[in-house]
């Protein structure tokens, strides 16, 4: 496995090439991807051609201002690649093709970066373990019978698998961290704001953000320093001094909230993170337990805050404009049908408990409570950075579980608990390997998640890298 | 929740359900507002209702036109459902008698 540094490196001395990677890429994609089902498009064609002219410029010298030249990578298909079908991988959007790019997939473009394909995921962006996805499940490289998690779980997979170097997922409520937490590799959620949203298919407005799926932290930032960044086209990117400035330093002091950790969590989960204190201390870093009071209550937030913004970004699916259509004897029957035939289970059960919590009598009560909750809870963390420079937790309570074994959708959604406190609050937050636990003889990564203040991108690739990469050129 | 209530949602929703998703939803949305319910629990005093419903700022572009005609035209149409030239075909809205 290379990273995205070791392929540029290869590429600039001569002793790899563009072409070549994308030959090798596409051939672990042909002999793989029928068990692991991560992409659901290649772009051989495209992508090799692309190649072509990468490899003339590294031999040309040509590479100014081209930090990804050359770079394969792969796609969650809520993102809009010119002339490209763009499902979210649902049925309503089974044929539909982007007619622009979006912003972020225009910056890795110029930036010199290829796309090898789409990844699966679940439908719209709604699920924990890529079962959602209405064309078939992704697999876990790591343990072919167990969930690569979701719902960037196809963009997670191709990584994990060899199929590409990086790739690129969306992240509502935790959909890049926690693949990347089954799949051993670093997941980066930016600050909301700090990358743009325009081209992403919207599930919850206010919570959405583009992230990177990694071999290490350098990668994860040299993807986020391309992608982020102001944008006309979307109105909610921040500028630098939106916030205070966050600084990185030699050694951090991290806040662990026990209390909030003291349920659900797998022990062998939680092993593995005494263990990861423990090399903390070690490289000089200081411990602290926190109190999170709030935060407790983010997951019953979020599932308000977030079916709500669906309830409404999704209304656009209405059979008429783009998408499928099916025929009715009027209009409303248009409606009505074309959403119950093309949308799956999770789509709809979303899609009315936000109707749901918006509706006349029942909005105070629901979603004006989730609101002041996310408020307080914002406030409560700002409170505990005076104190603390980055929150330290598990990422997901426990290693990727098996294809069908969660039934039960309140069940599934308490594995989000770790994240969706931090798409609520719009902090940034990263994940990344901190040990395995064996299940049935396999070998399931686990990771654990570093949490920054607004605009503390950088403090977190900074820890990242001391504590992460370092660890890895060590191997 | 009722199944009245449920057929209710569904409508709201423009999707129309199966007497089957009515018994699953009904019985899967009943323990989830049941579960989110707990919300209601925080203390808020009046500076927390204040209606404040995400960023307070508006953010606004030059007011010019960005592409040629007919620029995107074609593209837009083609993943139209149903077209009639360069217009999207939609079903009747008035009933006449």
């Amino acid at each position: 496995m290379k990273t995205i540094k070791e392929l540029v490196a290869g590429f600039t001395d001569g002793s790899y090439t563009p072409t070549q990677a994308v030959t090798d890429y596409l051939a672990t994609i042909k002999a793989q991807d029928t068990e692991v089902h991560a992409f659901l498009a290649t772009y051989e064609a495209e992508a090799l051609a692309a190649a072509a002219l990468a490899t003339e410029a590294y031999a040309a010298g040509d590479i100014a201002d081209k930090p990804l030249l050359g770079i394969p990578l792969a796609i969650k298909n809520n993102i809009l690649i010119k002339d490209h079908i763009a499902t979210g991988a649902s049925r309503i959007l089974e044929q539909y093709t982007a007619i622009y790019d979006a912003t972020i997939i225009e910056r890795l473009r110029d930036a010199g970066a290829i796309f090898i394909g789409s990844t699966n995921m679940d439908e719209f962006a709604m699920g924990g373990s890529t079962e959602n996805s209405a064309f078939g499940p992704t697999y876990n490289p790591h343990d072919l019978t167990r969930v690569p998690g979701g719902s960037s779980g196809g963009s997670a997979a191709a990584v994990a698998a060899n199929m590409v170097p990086a790739s690129i997922g969306t992240d509502t409520g935790g959909s890049v961290r926690q693949p990347a937490s089954y799949c051993g590799l670093v997941g980066y959620k930016p600050t909301y704001g700090a990358v743009s949203r325009y081209g992403l298919m919207a599930m919850g407005s206010s919570l959405d953000q583009a992230g990177p799926l990694t071999h290490s932290v350098a990668d994860a930032k040299l993807l986020h320093d391309v992608m982020s960044g102001v944008d006309p086209m979307d109105g909610t990117t921040i500028v630098e001094d939106t916030y205070p400035t966050v600084e990185t330093k030699s050694t951090y002091t991290f806040g662990v909230p026990r209390s909030f950790m003291a349920d659900g969590v797998d022990p062998d989960v939680l092993a593995a993170f005494e263990a990861h204190i423990e090399t903390l201390k070690a490289a000089g870093h200081q411990v602290v337990d926190i109190e999170l009071p709030l935060f407790e209550q983010g997951l019953a937030a979020y599932y308000i805050v977030m079916p709500a913004e669906v309830s409404s970004n999704l209304a656009r699916y209405d059979g008429i404009r783009y998408g499928y259509s099916a025929e009715g004897k009027d209009l409303l029957e248009v409606y009505e049908k074309s959403r119950a035939e093309a949308f799956g289970a999770e789509v709809k059960r979303r899609i009315l408990l936000g109707t749901h919590v918006l509706s006349s009598g029942y909005y105070d009560a629901y979603y004006g409570k989730a609101e002041i909750v996310r408020r307080k809870m914002r406030q409560e963390l700002t409170d505990i950075f005076t104190t603390v420079d980055m929150i330290l937790m598990p990422t997901a309570p426990t290693p990727a579980f098996r294809i069908g074994e969660q039934t039960d959708p309140l069940s599934m959604y308490r594995q989000d608990i770790f994240t969706v406190p931090v798409n609520l609050t719009g902090v940034p937050a990263i994940s990344f390997p901190m040990g395995t636990v064996e299940r049935d003889g396999s070998e399931l990564p686990v990771g654990v998640q570093y949490i920054a203040p607004h605009a503390g991108d950088e403090r977190l690739f900074d820890a990242g890298v001391k504590i992460y990469d370092s660890s890895l050129s060590s191997r | 929740m009722k199944r009245e209530d449920i057929t209710h949602l569904a409508s709201l929703s423009r999707i129309k359900l199966t007497d089957q998703e009515l018994d699953t939803f009904g019985t899967e949305l009943s323990q989830i507002v049941a579960y989110v319910s707990t919300v209601s629990d925080i203390a808020a005093d009046e500076a927390d209702t204040a209606p404040v419903v995400g960023a307070r700022y508006n953010v606004l572009r030059p007011d010019e036109i960005t592409n040629d005609p007919d620029q995107f035209t074609q593209a837009i149409l083609r993943e139209m459902p149903k077209t009639q030239g360069r217009s999207m075909a939609v079903k009747k809205i008035l009933k006449t008698e």
